[in-house]
């Protein structure tokens, strides 16, 4: 019988162990990256706006992550990041699904369809 | 491309000086400077935002900002990235331990996501300098809030509509019990969780400072349970608001990866300064350097240099 207390247990892991793969891909991406480029020079005083979908974006890091590009190392770890909460509220949903709470079911869907709409909103407006 | 350099250097007087700009934009800030800098200026933030309460998040904007120039969408693309590392991190001990509540946490979220969209639709819309402005007040606002006397309530009676959305629960007190607490003005809290949600997203902060004022405050709710379930709502509340910064470019790695190391290893050496001092007295040292950092944004935002 999965109860509350399993569920928040395995939520806990997820995060646990998430933060720490992440900074593991991030130590990779780091270090290959201070490797190529640590001695160009930076500039970060000019903000331009970019317009490319989640979508697109995961693929161009998978795609140079297999190239070992740096930088998409970096993004993959920022990328697996964002899995974190996101698997935090699908294991809440499958909690509530299971405990048969209504209330709750509707409640989490909620919250992954507006962060879907985050998805819809943040492109191509 | 890749030329200007550390914003605090462009104002002096040498930078007119032809030979000494080309030195400071060539070989001064290289990515292993930049890098070093941030990464140590995110360790400082990450232990000021852990012991002040405020947030490592909060703390590393004004750093990047003021002190390496870096353009403020940037600087709250990087500084909410941390903000869903040090929450997934921590929350993860909350968790465990059954402090957070979670279906309050879940319920409220629907408040923090909405805000947390509209706000970062409003921030990639909004001049800079607005934002900047915007920041200050919301930065002088959590630092003064944190000095604020917090006196612990415990209620025991629940509006009827807490308990339709089964909100009362039970925390685990000093030796083990079980202590049971109730909540009131549900509607309440769900509006200024919304207005938490929209500052977080348009500032990329936590805004830990206004989620425990919905459930410590209006919510009534015991202080140890809001300040765990505010710190695990971030990461839900963070990622909405950072699909739409990644979509629209605010996320740039090589800023995100000193940020994020930086500020997570910054709130764990925090929180074991934590168990062993009292921060009391050092909160009202952090809290004036941190009025000092908001004014100065403001001071910028109104020249309109952001």
């Amino acid at each position: 019988m999965m109860t509350d207390q399993t569920i928040q247990k395995i939520i806990g892991n997820v995060l646990k162990y998430g933060v720490r793969t992440v900074l593991v891909i991030a130590a990779i991406g780091g270090s290959i990256f201070l490797y190529d480029h640590s001695s160009e020079t930076v500039d970060y005083t000019r903000f331009t706006e970019n317009d490319h979908s989640i979508f697109q974006v995961t693929s161009d890091v998978l795609k140079g992550t297999a190239g070992l590009d740096a930088r998409s190392i970096i993004f993959l770890a920022i990328l697996v990041l964002f899995c974190t909460p996101f698997i935090r509220l699908l294991l809440s949903l499958v909690s509530f699904i299971l405990e048969k709470d209504r209330l709750y079911v509707f409640i989490t869907t909620l919250v992954l369809v507006i962060i879907c709409f985050s998805v819809y909103f943040g492109f191509g407006h | 491309m890749q030329k200007a350099v550390l914003r605090p250097l462009y104002s002096l007087p040498l930078r007119k000086n032809p030979v000494i700009r080309t030195f400071i934009l060539h070989t001064i800030m290289t990515v292993l400077v930049f890098t070093l800098i941030a990464l140590l200026g995110s360790v400082c933030a990450g232990i000021i935002g852990s012991l002040s309460g405020l947030g490592g998040g909060i703390v590393v904007i004004p750093l990047l900002t003021i002190l390496l120039g870096v353009d403020i969408h940037y600087a709250i693309g990087a500084a909410l990235v941390s903000v869903i590392a040090t929450s997934s991190g921590s929350a993860a001990a909350y968790i465990k331990e059954g402090i957070a509540n979670m279906r309050m946490g879940m319920f409220l979220e629907i408040a923090t996501t909405a805000g947390a969209v509209a706000g970062a639709l409003i921030s990639s819309a909004a001049p800079a300098s607005f934002i900047a402005v915007l920041f200050g007040l919301a930065l002088i606002f959590s630092a003064a809030n944190s000095l604020r006397q917090k006196e612990e309530h415990l209620v025991t009676q629940s509006s009827s509509f807490a308990q339709r959305l089964k909100l009362p629960s039970t925390y685990p007190g000093m030796n083990g019990q079980p202590i049971a607490y109730g909540t009131k003005n549900v509607a309440g809290g769900f509006g200024m969780m919304g207005l938490a949600g929209m500052l977080s997203g348009m500032l990329g902060i936590g805004s830990g400072a206004f989620k425990v004022i919905a459930m410590d405050t209006i919510m009534k709710i015991p202080f140890k349970v809001s300040t765990t379930t505010s710190n695990f709502m971030m990461g839900v509340t963070a990622l909405a608001s950072c699909v739409i910064y990644i979509q629209k470019g605010y996320i740039v790695p090589d800023i995100c990866l000193p940020v994020m190391i930086g500020v997570l290893a910054g709130a764990m050496i925090g929180s074991r300064i934590l168990m062993r001092t009292d921060p009391k007295k050092l909160r009202k040292f952090f809290a004036f350097i941190i009025i000092f950092l908001a004014l100065n944004m403001m001071y910028n935002g109104f020249k309109g240099k952001f």
